[in-house]
């Protein structure tokens, strides 16, 4: 008959006992997560984000957008039509991290991209006041005066590779050049950009021409949320999409 | 091995941990210079800077042989230090608390646009992580080294290994903070310190683990007391959620960003298996730890039911782990994931209740001294709230409630009943337990200032969930209003403006908690200090409390 005296009287027996005990429901939960279809499907459209999408990504997570806005909508009646199609789950496989959030403060960003126009997004930035009076989010006015620090985007692009995103060889040797390409429509390299990140936005996304500001990165980021997989083609009730 | 060895009695861990701690300083002289990444830079200064007044500190106790402190029953100048450190921080970070409760109030006012360093999402993450890691952490240190002390009848283990946990620990907390600060973060709520600090936290835990453990082999008592399997499941979590959560890809050694391992769905889940376990295992086992050793201890009573103690322990760590996807309820989370996190959600309220209950039932022929002890009703208080936010989680875990609740408010008040009312309370009521014992006063300054830190405490709780329940529901409610013609009643930014009162009796709230836990550093200061007495409270009733030392 088991005593538990047994795991009172021996340190290890009793250590051992708790890792086995905690190390169970995780395994059960997270482990099929990375085999099973619904979770790692592919979706038409997807694609790594642009370096200067990217670079905008790190603006985001460095102030801490994440702790107000989310981005994943739920499949209610009321979330879809307030911000559109359900979040899919490969809508944010190259995500590194996650930033599905946990709070709305603010709205659901899931699907910010083209809603507003650059102009909107930069005074909204600036002072969100201005624009929507009611508003309780702080002012980011330094971003439009604070040139983006991209000195190590291969880098950036490599060590997401590392972790699973599709960069090619390519992407990351002209990750610099595309970044400047794409706040410059009349450069040489932008059509590249278009050609490697389909569906792309390329022009001056802050007013500024004269710099590439972090404004230009966050709002390039902005711009393509949840633009990228086509909802007028696809189809929910699909046999590949209802695994 | 040293010349100066000779006159003290030979310490190994006199040569280990200042060899750490100079190969640390080595290294955080390497990234300082050579880093191409300035906020590495500041970092790496600020890493060094701290290794250099922990080194200094060393000397000073260490240069004129073994203090007393280290040979005699027990050690008690570290806890002492951690009972410092844990007022505190708890202090530091209600009053970022407060902060940031006034800017979502008042944006206006407390909005400074030329300092994108106190915006909400940088202070948001140092508010968190200062009163969960740096003070609840550090009350579990320094009470886990007193407990375990004295429930093993054996001094810590390791000499001066645990100075260099509780060092150590300090200096994640600054490099972790200042980090927030600087805009260093992996985004993720709860593990937001990068990749470096997260290793740094790894070796401090690691310390942490074989202090504990090498304390409870040296034990004269056959059995492992129970507030020890706690703090070991807590230990011993902890530590493998971190591993585990925060793998992640450096872009170099030398810079500061870092890439999760993971991504999307699975990162989703792996952050909020780590989150939802953060509360489990931090917040819950490491101060369910705490109620079985102080409020036996206060109440001068046994634990209600040993065979509770053993059920719901085992219950309770084993059914936390999978409650995780209750995060994730309608993401793009499986369903399957989201059913299982729910209903082992909803089982969790049993091992809660357990707990709950052994605590409170312990009380059993002392109940009168709720009326004389303020501390103790602190402590059973605490145990209350407890039982009150584990009844709430469940309910809230529920799709259908979740549906309404989630991405609100609600989570917030949720999390705040827990926070202030629970981790707070026990530790308060701990800590005004081991300010007289480890200080060897006969009682506390001043018992008055306790029933005042309890009852403004207590009211700022109120304020605080009942202004989030309301804000929440409300704002749940109004997002999911149609009008008569079929369309969204309220736009999004009419549900901001209707927080606007609450937000501000939220703040009133978290301001009432922060005036307690001030009053409670006066009277624990003059405690430990002056180890006088309040004038009025000299003579009469109030000498009857001055238990336990």
């Amino acid at each position: 008959m088991f005593s538990h005296g047994i795991l009172e009287r021996n340190s290890l027996l009793l250590l051992v006992g708790i890792l086995v005990v905690v190390a169970i429901g995780g395994l059960v939960e997270i482990a099929p997560l990375f085999y099973i279809e619904s979770t790692i499907e592919k979706v038409h459209g997807m694609r790594p984000y642009s370096p200067l999408e990217l670079e905008g990504r790190k603006i985001y997570i460095r102030e801490g957008c994440y702790l107000c806005h989310s981005q994943m909508i739920r499949p209610l009646r009321d979330e879809v039509e307030r911000y559109g199609h359900y979040s899919l789950a490969a809508e944010s496989m190259y995500d590194h991290p996650f930033q599905w959030g946990s709070k709305r403060t603010g709205p659901d960003l899931a699907r910010i991209g083209g809603k507003y126009s650059d102009e909107w997004q930069r005074d909204h930035l600036a002072d969100p006041r201005s624009v929507v009076p009611e508003s309780v989010m702080p002012p980011y006015a330094f971003l439009t005066n604070t040139p983006l620090d991209y000195r190590d985007i291969a880098d950036q692009l490599k060590a997401n590779r590392t972790v699973g995103v599709p960069y090619t060889d390519e992407d990351i040797a002209n990750a610099a050049k595309d970044l400047e390409a794409q706040v410059n429509p009349d450069s040489d390299g932008a059509a590249d950009v278009t050609k490697r990140y389909p569906k792309a936005q390329v022009r001056d996304f802050d007013g500024n021409p004269a710099m590439i500001s972090e404004a230009d990165a966050l709002i390039a980021y902005l711009q393509m949320l949840g633009t990228l997989v086509d909802f007028s083609t696809y189809q929910a009730d699909a046999p590949e999409n209802k695994r | 091995m040293q010349p100066s060895a000779a006159a003290n009695p030979m310490r190994l861990d006199l040569v280990l941990v200042p060899a750490l701690l100079g190969l640390a300083l080595v290294i955080g002289l390497i990234e300082a210079a050579r880093s191409p990444d300035p906020l590495m830079v500041i970092q790496a200064w600020t890493f060094v800077a701290c290794l250099a007044g922990v080194g200094i500190w060393f000397l000073k106790r260490y240069g004129g042989g073994v203090p007393a402190d280290e040979t005699g029953a027990y050690q008690n100048d570290v806890v002492k230090a951690g009972v410092i450190a844990s007022m505190f921080w708890g202090i530091a970070g209600m009053l970022v608390g407060v902060i940031i409760a006034s800017q979502l109030a008042f944006p206006d006012i407390f909005y400074f646009p030329a300092l994108p360093e106190l915006n909400f999402g940088r202070l948001r993450p140092l508010h968190t992580s200062a009163v969960i890691f740096a003070f609840g952490g550090n009350v579990l240190i320094a009470t886990s080294f007193y407990v375990v002390q004295r429930t093993s009848k054996a001094r810590l283990a390791g000499g001066s290994w645990p100075w260099f946990v509780f060092w150590g620990y300090q200096m994640f907390i600054v490099l972790a903070g200042t980090g927030y600060l600087l805009g260093i973060t992996e985004g993720r709520e709860y593990a937001e310190p990068e990749w470096y600090v997260d290793i740094w936290l790894t070796i401090v835990w690691v310390a942490y683990l074989l202090v504990f453990l090498a304390t409870i082999w040296k034990r004269k008592e056959p059995h492992i007391y129970v507030a020890n399997w706690f703090y070991l499941a807590f230990i011993v979590t902890i530590a493998m959620l971190h591993l585990v959560n925060n793998m992640s890809m450096p872009v170099s050694l030398l810079e500061t960003k870092s890439y999760s391992a993971f991504s999307g769905v699975q990162d989703a889940l792996t952050q909020w298996w780590y989150g939802h376990n953060a509360v489990g295992f931090f917040l819950t086992a490491g101060f369910l730890a705490i109620m079985y050793y102080f409020v036996p201890k206060r109440a001068e009573r046994p634990v209600y039911s040993y065979r509770l103690s053993i059920v719901h322990f085992w219950t309770l760590i084993f059914i936390y782990i999978w409650a995780g996807p209750h995060h994730l309820h309608y993401t793009a989370l499986p369903e399957w994931a989201q059913t299982l996190g729910m209903t082992f959600s909803v089982m969790l309220w049993m091992p809660s209740w357990g707990g709950m209950i052994n605590g409170l039932m312990t009380l059993s022929g002392a109940w009168d001294k709720l009326r004389t002890d303020p501390v103790l009703r602190m402590l059973v208080v605490s145990v209350a709230f407890y039982g009150m936010s584990t009844f709430e989680g469940p309910v809230m875990s529920v799709k259908a409630v979740n549906a309404l609740s989630h991405y609100t408010d609600w989570t917030i008040g949720h999390v705040h009943s827990g926070a202030l009312g629970w981790v707070g309370f026990v530790s308060f009521g701990a800590l005004y337990c081991l300010v007289p014992w480890l200080w060897r006063r006969d009682r506390l300054y001043s018992n008055a200032l306790v029933e005042w830190h309890f009852w403004v405490a207590t009211i700022g709780i109120l304020f605080y969930i009942t202004a989030m329940w309301v804000s929440g529901i409300m704002q749940g409610l109004m997002w999911r209003a149609y009008n008569d013609y079929g369309f969204l009643e309220y736009s999004f930014v009419e549900t901001v403006q209707a927080m606007h009162p609450y937000y501000i009796i939220r703040t009133l709230g978290g301001l009432l908690y922060l005036s307690g836990a001030l009053i409670m550093a006066y009277n624990l200061w003059r405690t430990a200090a002056r180890g006088d007495v309040r004038k009025s409270e000299v003579s009469g009733t109030a000498t009857a409390v001055a238990q336990g030392a």
